[in-house]
């Protein structure tokens, strides 16, 4: 009854999303208010049945349906119940309802939050937004149906992935996709703005804040998945360059482009096509992870098991959307002005500096990723492109980036003077490069990369804390705007910080270890003080007690296990962290060695400044939320005179 | 005397408690071998590096590379011996040969044509707005002073 | 001015394209370097018997070489066609037993090599008794050197053989009829009338 429900909600979604992709957007054509104002409350109408049909999966699943077959693929009596709950996006058709679900939250927020903007440019928001979500309800419905039923009824369903019984994949999914779905509202306003041929900066002022909550949501999602990776996998990496870590990448760098672009259409009116493009070119990576992820074309931990017809659909679907709207860029965006007038050396130009780079970041690491596929489509063989190809490409186009980014935040807009910038910035060069010189020594070998790194981390934060000072001196108010930006820089630099950190300083012992026995990375020694059999609730695990001890005092013990899950043949390592503010001491069971004395194999890791790589990510989230609630994005609609003022300076 | 044989028995693992021995029998040897393996591909795993992977392939694999460090080859040595075996696919680092010129040098073309294209940009950009500026009306004027 | 507005759009049409082509590809098929060199040597002890075996024995004929073993269960998915292709055939099949002794099999450590040897050959005769015997000969390799030799990733895989002694085809995967009626069977052929 409840999937049937479920299934029946998502048709009357999915009907919804029709009218809303097509109705409003008619009613623009042939000024039809009427039609234009039937965008919102299907907009929140279509939101109610998806989350209805969410509701009755999420219902299967806590209620042991399994004649469901999605739920009896991915679930199981003894699962907990939280993790009943996320194996709801556990598999390819559930995440997929998930995404719809964020879809349509996103659609019905702007329906909401719009009513400073004109009706028209409403209409065609939402209805850019429906036209997306057809294709994703249609492509659910036609070929991934989490509703279909399994017969004969089995007792008990196959489990979900031990990998994913963890509360960093509970949320990890859901952060993600609203990052990824959240692009989709950035690229609606630039169709929007194109359709209408309504350019201009009051469009970039209306797109900004939703672009960088969305934003925000898709580097929380990021950091989330690098941070489970860390703890789950049992060997304490957090970045493998792996396709689909790629494929969240690449949309990323491209937001971060856009919402600097964003930032100069809005000021001076300028790089309005630009600005559209990043825009266009932010969703459709989002669709192309969406692609890459299901369609079984590249291979990764990461994809989800599905065929290539499945693959098709998508494919078609990513060729119709990326390709109408770049058809529709190529028509419309010749017609754009130029916006004002800039020096060589300007804020504006530093700002399309920052573009460029992440830009070609970005074609490098697409480059990368798929290559392979495209060698093994001109049957030329098969190769792989790693991390060792990622990491030597990927750095160096880094490094200009944070260094361009000080200057960036402090030179004039329209015209500025490279020598004032000099001189304005000296203490901030000077004291990064004393630090960069002196610091590595303080933890151990000094190397031109490391003091490298060092100096790009302490030339960002020291520019950022330069400039918040020099603000607070002077009267007036400061936005979340300014505080957001310094915060979000201030949280690259501790990223940095924390790379240069934990990837020059780091230290791995590998060893066997028996009762009483110790292993020691100065200044900490590891004991093996004691192993017990643990019962949990749907395994059976061996769990080490481990001492940590500095200065010959215990400071932590620390409890890592193998655990084998009674669904899975795989054993599952839980490893054990100590976090500290500059380190993580970090703890790895192996298997249990034959021998006359019991003995296990450990792996035992020294990981400085690892909590700083999280500790950034947080601050750049929390930054662009900052940013996005600026109160100038909560003022009430612009008077009539405004509208005429700003329409008439966007006119060809 | 009891209480002094209680702390005997008690004392007495801990006082066998000794430094853990390493995993592996040649730290020397394993310690390229992890550099090594890093940079190889485990060809049965859904991308996960020789260095990495619990395998059983890869346990043979790594083996086998263990002898070949014994035997004091080269790096590029023990890579060519696998990729005699397996084929480039298992090279995580593509060698940089004619098939791999696109990908190895294409970044920094990228980038080479997006900085000439920024500054061409920037150039023409200067140009089109002195034009603009000098047929203006008074439109355009008044917009250029808005901003 | 205005044709530069469509390169975006050419770049996507030739993305789009390639990952259509992608879309038929398998990327888990790798191909072998080892197809046009000449078959590494080794010399393995056999199932049956004191001799040990080697590939330079069959110079001068065209042979297939398959790699199996009792736990793989793809295996027993060929292995009525490779029956029915050696009945039909006059090409030797000669098997490879890959790794016949695994880590479970060995819980309290590794067993010494005569007992792997032996305990390998009884299950390895016990399997070919119940389910046919396409071998005219079988050798064993318990810790998977040759194996890595031959490139062998993924158990069953099988590799035609010319005179010469040079490997010509592999398959990765289970032998189907579509493979060998419309690749193998053909290449038999022309090697044979060399």
């Amino acid at each position: 009854m409840i999937p049937e429900l479920g299934q029946f909600s998502l048709v009357l979604a999915t009907v919804l999303s029709v009218v809303l992709g097509v109705l409003p957007l008619w009613g623009t054509i042939n000024r039809n208010t009427v039609w234009q104002s039937l965008a919102r409350p299907t907009a929140l109408l279509q939101f109610a049945m998806v989350l209805v049909s969410f509701i009755c999966l999420s219902l299967a699943f806590l209620g042991n349906d399994f004649s469901v077959k999605y739920v009896a693929e991915h679930s199981n009596r003894l699962l907990p119940k939280l993790y009943q709950f996320s194996a709801v996006w556990g598999g390819h058709e559930g995440s997929l309802l998930l995404w719809v679900l964020m879809l349509t939250g996103w659609t019905a927020a702007v329906a909401v939050f719009s009513q400073s903007l004109p009706l028209n440019m409403v209409a065609r928001v939402l209805g850019v937004l429906g036209l997306v979500s057809v294709g994703f309800m249609a492509f659910i419905l036609l070929t991934s149906n989490p509703f279909d039923r399994l017969f004969p009824i089995p007792a008990d369903g196959r489990d979900l992935n031990p990998l994913l019984q963890d509360p960093g994949l509970v949320i990890h999914p859901p952060m993600l996709y609203m990052g990824y779905v959240g692009m989709s509202v950035a690229f609606a306003f630039a169709i929007a703005a194109l359709i209408s041929g309504r350019l201009d900066a009051a469009w970039a002022r209306w797109s900004r804040p939703w672009t960088v909550i969305a934003w925000a949501f898709l580097t929380f999602g990021i950091g989330l998945g690098s941070w489970w990776a860390y703890y789950e996998l049992g060997w304490g990496g957090w970045w493998f360059w792996d396709p689909v870590e790629n494929a969240s990448l690449m949309p990323w760098l491209v937001a971060t482009a856009l919402i600097h672009s964003l930032m100069v259409t809005e000021k001076r009116g300028s790089f309005k096509a630009w600005t559209v493009l990043l825009a266009i070119a932010a969703f459709s990576l989002s669709l192309l992870g969406t692609f890459l992820v299901r369609s079984g074309v590249l291979t990764s931990v990461h994809a989800f098991a599905t065929d290539p017809a499945r693959g098709v659909f998508i494919l078609c679907f990513l060729a119709v959307v990326v390709g109408a709207s770049l058809v529709l860029f190529a028509w419309r965006a010749p017609a754009v002005t130029l916006g004002g007038s800039m020096g060589l050396i300007s804020r504006e130009s530093f700002l399309l500096l920052n573009s460029v780079l992440l830009v070609v970041a970005t074609g490098a690491v697409l480059l990368g990723t798929l290559y392979p596929l495209v060698i093994d489509a001109l049957n030329l063989g098969k190769l792989s492109v790693g991390p060792p190809y990622f990491n030597l490409v990927f750095a160096p186009l880094m490094v200009p980036l944070l260094f361009v980014l000080v200057p960036g935040t402090v030179a004039h807009w329209r015209e500025a003077r490279l020598n004032d910038m000099v001189y304005q910035l000296r203490w901030v060069g000077l004291g990064a490069l004393l630090l960069a010189i002196v610091l590595p020594f303080m933890f151990g070998k000094w190397s031109a990369g490391t003091a490298l790194g060092v100096f790009l981390g302490m030339w960002v934060a020291l520019g950022s804390l330069q400039h918040v000072v020099e603000r607070i001196r002077k009267p007036g108010r400061i936005g979340g705007s300014f505080w957001g930006m310094h915060l979000a820089h201030f949280g690259m630099a501790v990223l940095v910080l924390g790379i240069t950190g934990v990837k020059s300083y780091e230290v791995e012992r590998d060893v066997r270890m028996s009762l009483g026995d110790t292993v020691t990375i100065a200044p900490y020694t590891f004991r093996l003080v004691d192993m017990v059999d643990v019962n949990g609730p749907n395994y059976k695990a061996t769990q080490a007690h481990v001492e940590v001890l500095k200065n010959d005092r215990v400071i932590e013990v620390l409890y890592p296990e193998k655990r084998r899950y009674f669904s899975s043949a795989m054993p599952m390592t839980e490893a054990a962290i100590d976090s500290g503010l500059l380190r993580d001491l970090y703890v790895s069971l192996g298997d249990p060695i034959a021998g006359d004395t019991p003995s296990w194999s450990m792996r035992v890791y020294y990981k400085p400044f690892v909590p700083w790589l999280w500790a950034g990510v947080l601050l750049m989230v929390f930054g662009g939320i900052l940013a996005a609630l600026d109160r100038r994005y909560r003022r009430r609609a612009v008077s009539p005179m405004q509208t005429a003022g700003e329409a008439l300076s966007s006119a060809p | 005397m009891k209480w002094m044989l209680l702390c005997w028995m008690l004392l007495a693992p801990w006082a066998m408690a000794r430094e853990a021995q390493p995993m592996a029998e040649d730290t020397q040897v394993e310690a390229r071998l992890v550099v090594i393996a890093d940079e190889l591909r485990c060809m049965v795993c859904q991308n996960e590096s020789l260095a990495s992977s619990h395998a059983e392939l890869a346990e043979d694999l790594r083996r086998e590379v263990r002898k070949l460090i014994r035997d004091n080859k080269s790096d590029a040595e023990i890579k060519t011996y696998l990729v005699e075996r397996y084929g480039d696919f298992v090279l995580y680092r593509p060698q940089v040969k004619p098939l791999t010129w696109p990908l190895w040098f294409g970044p920094f073309f990228m980038l080479l044509l997006a900085i000439w294209g920024l500054w061409r940009y920037l150039r023409l950009r200067k140009n089109a707005l002195a034009m603009q500026h000098t047929m203006s009306t008074d439109t355009s004027h008044t917009a250029a002073h808005k901003d | 001015m205005n044709k530069k507005f469509l390169i975006p759009l050419a770049l996507f049409a030739a993305l789009v394209v390639f990952l259509a082509v992608g879309l038929t590809r398998d990327p888990r098929e790798i191909p072998s370097p080892l197809v046009g060199k000449p078959a590494p040597e080794f010399s393995l002890p056999m199932l049956v018997g004191d001799k040990a075996f080697s590939p330079s024995d069959m110079k001068g004929k065209v042979w297939l070489f398959n790699v199996w073993a009792t736990w793989c269960v793809a295996c027993r998915e060929e292995h009525p066609l490779l029956v029915e292709f050696s009945k039909q055939s006059r090409i030797p099949v000669v098997g490879l037993s890959y790794k016949e002794i695994q880590a479970q099999d060995q819980p309290n450590g590794p067993l010494k090599e005569a007992d792997k040897l032996q305990l390998a050959r009884e299950r390895s005769l016990r399997f070919l008794q119940r389910q046919g015997d396409p071998y005219t000969l079988s050798v064993l390799d318990l810790d998977g050197s040759v194996g890595i030799n031959y490139g062998v990733y993924g158990v069953p895989e099988t590799y035609l053989i010319d005179r010469q002694g040079v490997i010509r085809y592999k398959r990765v995967g289970p032998l189907t009829p579509q493979i060998l009626q419309d690749t193998l069977l053909p290449l038999i052929q022309t090697l044979e009338a060399s």
